[in-house]
């Protein structure tokens, strides 16, 4: 493996890290979708690198999923998604820019000195990608756990799975990686519309629990 | 194509087909009959698999002697609890609460989950046991949300994120087992299989070993319920449907469990990894406190017996963190003990529910003096689940608790204490439901006692005496667990 190889996919893998980061701070949300979008694309990207270098072409399936559907149709649908519901000009109450970049930080200094001292084992390459991907991951659950948002807490939880689906490409001729991520968008896409029928139901609840009620005394 | 057909496989096919017939047939009772018959088709060729075990599976599929035992379990509650839905469900209709529609997305995902989850415990691959889990959990939180109701849909969003947090952490760990034993055994399928994984973990790196262990636990620790990853599991408990409920916490739970142990297995066989032991131990340990102490505050029923299933799932990975034979032996025992008893608490409390219309605690009163088949056989679950002879969660709860002292003597201690306060609030609270005046509707039950009063049967047969094959059988599967 070139040099260079190795370098291009560090660089991409570290790009999502990075996109974790701007993540973390964007308290609007359509600056937050935004941000997930590019990182969806450096994903696709770091994919489309794997399957180029580890000449597994199945693995350009996963680039085209990210490309298509996490780059691009998802966001499209939460940006109309939050100007439905009206909360596209909300500003969250993140907890403290400071201290959650810093506890940003020290996770990825955790999952670094964790995985590139525990992993001295196997193939380099897998190695990166497994500290960067652990870094993905543990940043996407600190956005869930210091947002309250529902939207907000999806695109932690999204940014999660780009962490894993970095994982499972670097993870040299792993079975399962395609139907992994066609798996993990039908959840994704679930969970979507599930936020939809939630919050159009919390819109009409006022209204509908009375009907129902009336209903249901006339019917007894 | 004849190799295809066997028990092992019909298992998974029955219940996929079954699926599709049922999204076709629009009329519920129909339905709900083709749901109790697929559901009992299943668990015949479960029990067949006792007697003749097949041959050339492939590459994805394995029946071996631990898989068996929770995939008899399985099926047997997955048809019992058929059998019940069925009269249930008829009421939740007639009382408004569902429409035939919903009915019709019921039964095929009733279908679809137990096909699911006799996937996760036949599949010799991690990764497809994962998939299995995930759609699982995908099912579940649908049928959670089917009320539509504001609490419904929230506990189902709960269940949703909390859930889709496990499975991340797990599939993260999946990845890591696959990374670590990719060098040893090649590329492709034999690093996800388990019997490839388990015969050459002793020359895995035992640091990503235990990385990929504690990232496992964590992420079907979640699933199972475990203190501090449970939220999700009251709320879910609650809001579903009865019969969802008794499922979730008689059989998902265990097929948490089940991925939990498999990859202890694998574990085992490399001497320089952490010992699982301790962890599970501690996890067990707080679940079983933690989940005694809140049973003194719930109001709701449902959520009520959830949290003993908490404790119960406690009580369960103390056990199996405590290992050795008997300790496993009376792990797996209180497995097959707490799915049989607890859900046919559930499906005591669906009869209750739906004669006194209410979910609240404080307004069931008297069930032995309105009811006294109903009250009575709840008297006999609750009995049975605080872990009282002469009922079989005893003897698992009796070998667990001596087992701690012979090996374990300090955190004998913390185990009694907890699960002294859990019987302590359940007498508490049948006391209320079950005596004093009675009050509410006094509408009789119209739905058969028989489905709870098989599982009571068989967890008292249990108690008083476990037939030799069974017991020689348990006694493997624990040596085998190590």
């Amino acid at each position: 493996m070139t040099v260079f190889a190795l370098d291009m996919s560090h660089f991409l893998a570290g790009g999502l890290v990075l996109l974790s980061f701007t993540l973390l701070y964007q308290d609007r949300l359509p600056p937050l979708i935004n941000a997930y979008a590019i990182q969806s694309l450096f994903l696709s990207l770091s994919v489309a690198w794997q399957a180029q270098i580890q000449h597994a072409p199945h693995l350009l399936v996963t680039a085209g999923i990210a490309l298509c559907f996490k780059a691009i149709v998802i966001p499209l649908v939460l940006h109309r998604l939050i100007r439905n519901l009206r909360i596209h000009r909300t500003v969250e109450t993140v907890v403290d820019i400071g201290p959650t970049m810093i506890a940003g930080m020290a996770l990825v200094g955790l999952s670094m000195a964790l995985m590139m001292r525990a992993t001295s084992g196997i193939d380099v390459l897998a190695r990166e990608d497994l500290a960067f991907a652990l870094s993905v991951i543990l940043l996407g659950l600190l956005i869930m756990v210091t947002r309250r948002n529902a939207v907000s807490q999806v695109i932690g939880f999204m940014s999660v799975e780009n962490g894993l689906i970095l994982a499972a490409t670097g993870a040299k001729g792993m079975p399962f990686v395609v139907e992994t991520s066609v798996a993990f968008s039908i959840l994704i896409a679930f969970i979507v519309i599930g936020i939809f029928l939630f919050r159009i139901r919390e819109r009409f609840d006022t209204v509908d629990v009375a009907i129902l009620d009336r209903f249901r005394g006339e019917r007894l | 194509m004849t190799e295809l057909l066997n028990p092992a496989t019909a298992i998974l096919i029955i219940p996929t087909a079954a699926a599709l017939l049922l999204t076709l047939i629009s009329s519920y009772r129909i339905a709900a009959w083709i749901n109790v018959a697929a559901a009992f088709l299943t668990f015949t060729c479960a029990l067949s698999l006792l007697v003749w075990r097949p041959t050339g599976l492939g590459h994805l599929l394995q029946v071996d002697d631990l898989n068996i035992v929770f995939i008899v379990l399985n099926t047997l509650v997955g048809f019992t609890t058929s059998l019940f839905s069925r009269g249930y469900i008829a009421h939740e209709l007639e009382a408004g609460r569902l429409k035939p529609a919903h009915l019709r997305f019921y039964h095929a995902m009733y279908q679809v989950l137990m096909g699911a989850m006799n996937l996760a415990l036949l599949t010799s691959i991690t990764g497809l046991m994962w998939v299995a889990i995930e759609l699982a959990t995908l099912t579940t939180i649908l049928m959670v949300g089917i009320y539509r109701t504001h609490e419904a849909l929230e506990a189902a969003w709960k269940y949703f994120i909390l859930g889709s947090v496990g499975i991340a952490l797990a599939l993260f760990g999946t990845i890591l087992i696959y990374s670590v034993a990719q060098p040893v055994v090649g590329n492709g399928l034999p690093a996800m299989t388990w019997s490839t994984l388990t015969a050459h973990a002793a020359h895995f790196d035992p640091m990503i070993l235990n990385i990929a262990f504690v990232f496992l636990l964590l992420g079907y620790g979640t699933k199972a319920g475990l203190v501090p990853l449970h939220a999700w599991l009251p709320d879910a408990h609650a809001e579903g449907p009865t019969p969802i409920s008794a499922v979730l916490s008689g059989l998902l739970l265990n097929v948490a469990i089940y991925a939990i142990l498999r990859f202890k297995m694998v574990l085992a066989r490399n001497p320089e990894t952490i010992a699982p032991g301790p962890i599970m131990m501690t996890m067990g340990l707080v679940s079983i406190i933690f989940a005694g102490l809140m049973l003194y505050r719930r109001r709701d029923i449902k959520r009520f017996f959830a949290f003993s299933s908490i404790e119960h799932m406690g009580i369960i990975a103390f056990a199996f963190g405590l290992g050795g034979p008997l300790a496993n032996f009376a792990g797996l025992l209180h497995m097959a003990m707490h799915s049989l008893t607890k859900s046919g608490i559930f499906f005591a409390v669906g009869h209750i529910t739906r004669i006194k219309n209410t979910q609240k605690i404080s307004e069931i009163t008297g069930l032995t003096t309105s009811h006294p088949m109903l009250g009575w056989i709840l008297v006999a679950s609750v009995v049975a689940i605080a872990g009282l002879p002469p009922f079989g969660v005893f003897t698992s709860e009796f070998l667990v608790v001596s087992s701690a002292f012979a090996h374990r003597p300090l955190l004998a201690l913390p185990l009694v204490i907890g699960l002294l306060i859990a019987l302590g609030a359940l007498f508490l609270r049948l006391n209320s439901i079950a005596f004093g005046e009675p009050s509410g509707s006094m509408a009789p039950d119209r739905m058969s006692p028989l489905p709870i009063l098989f599982h009571l049967g068989l967890v008292l047969m249990i108690g008083i005496f476990i037939p030799g094959p069974i017991v020689s059988w348990f006694q493997h599967i624990a040596a085998l667990l190590g």
